[in-house]
């Protein structure tokens, strides 16, 4: 599973980035966490609130920073 | 509120010993009022205005308002620009994903003045402090200066001065996520608590500022100096809100204080567009998608907009 953090270096996007290591740790799933911070990479996925969370090439939120529990639903 | 303000006399004169009418019972009756309502404002507002924007994702925001004409657009722009959520830090992937999906440069600029203005945290703060008159007459001028401001812009066709690569950006179409009743409801917890987590030390600290002001500072302190008289009190106070951006929360209940000294009203109005509208932060953001012109041209005009409602409510009110 590949996992992609989209944000610009926010204090939001690292608590995402974080939250998705904790929350793939807590799943004991084998993911590649990516953190994407470049704005043409983030722009091609459509995204204008970071920050967002990208699995598997789909946008599956953006805009918020949740909690690890709540991140493993989306994984 | 009238069970508070009791409260609030019971706890100060009853409990406390303190005498009404003395400088430490007023300030400290009125600490007290002052947080407790605005707590309670903030926590219920901010979650309901949490469940209306869980349904307006930016995203959503960009398609109603891709290709609008000027005018409608602005007007729509201003609007939405309530609803959106918006922070200053997602201003440059807000603004690419606007104006390369198609929405005009001028209805772009209204929705960004009006976001940040027209916030819930300035209006539940101007409600609670100011009563609901000023708090709509807040929200009026406020869509009015992103909806002139963005018209003005739209005319003087600085296209241009937009930083270049920002043409040549490729945009994907993320679909819109829909959110579940129950979604909305844990997006609009978190988002409530988050948000007051991050603004209850300046409310607390503007509470008790205002609260000695309120106790301390002889009335008609300001009435010289930032009465409607001094023509200068409005462009001053608008140069003054510019660095205090994002502490609407704690700069109201202060400005509150000062308006009971003798602060025009307009001035007050003025002050607080300042805070909200203009922030350095955002212009330091910004200047990653604008060139130098046009983002003086955007302060300029929102700084003016806003000198001239400070104005207009001293001559009126």
């Amino acid at each position: 599973m590949k996992i992609e953090v989209l944000g610009t270096g926010c204090t939001k996007c690292k608590m995402l980035y974080e939250a998705v290591q904790a929350a793939v740790k807590a799943k004991g799933i084998e993911a590649e966490i990516v953190k994407v911070e470049d704005m043409p990479s983030i722009m091609k996925y459509g995204v204008m609130s970071t920050p967002a969370l990208v699995v598997d090439g789909k946008v599956v939120f953006s805009g918020k920073s949740p909690s690890a529990a709540e991140i493993q639903k989306y994984l | 509120m009238n069970t508070l303000k009791h409260t609030a006399d019971y706890l100060t004169f009853d409990l406390m010993g303190l005498t009404p009418g003395t400088r430490l019972g007023e300030a400290l009756n009125f600490f007290l009022y002052d947080t407790t309502k605005i707590f309670l404002l903030l926590t219920t507002i901010i979650f309901v205005v949490a469940i209306i924007r869980a349904s307006f994702p930016p995203e959503r925001t960009k398609r109603i308002l891709s290709h609008k004409r000027e005018y409608i657009g602005n007007i729509l722009a201003a609007l939405l620009g309530i609803v959106t959520p918006f922070c200053s830090c997602s201003a440059v992937p807000l603004f690419i994903g606007f104006v390369e999906s198609g929405v005009p440069l001028g209805v772009t600029f209204s929705f960004l003045i009006s976001s940040p203005m027209v916030n819930e945290v300035a209006l539940i703060m101007l409600w609670g402090l100011f009563g609901w008159k000023i708090a709509l007459i807040y929200i009026g001028t406020g869509l009015l200066v992103a909806i002139v401001a963005g018209i003005i812009i739209g005319r003087l066709k600085m296209e241009k001065y937009v930083q270049d690569y920002v043409w040549k950006m490729q945009v994907g179409n993320a679909e819109i996520i829909k959110m579940t009743f129950r979604e909305k409801i844990d997006y609009a917890r978190e988002y409530t608590l988050g948000l007051l987590k991050k603004i209850w030390p300046y409310v607390v600290a503007g509470v008790g500022l205002g609260a000695f002001i309120h106790g301390y500072v002889p009335q008609d302190f300001l009435a010289r100096w930032a009465g409607r008289d001094n023509p200068f009190a409005v462009p001053v106070a608008v140069a003054l809100g510019v660095p205090l951006y994002s502490n609407a929360a704690g700069v109201i209940p202060i400005v509150h204080a000062l308006m009971e000294k003798g602060m025009a009203i307009g001035t007050v109005l003025a002050f607080m567009m300042a805070v909200t509208a203009l922030s350095l932060p955002e212009a330091v953001i910004l200047s990653n998608v604008l060139k130098k012109p046009l983002l003086a041209t955007f302060f300029g005009i929102v700084a003016l907009a806003i000198v001239c409602v400070g104005y207009l409510f001293n001559a009126i009110l």
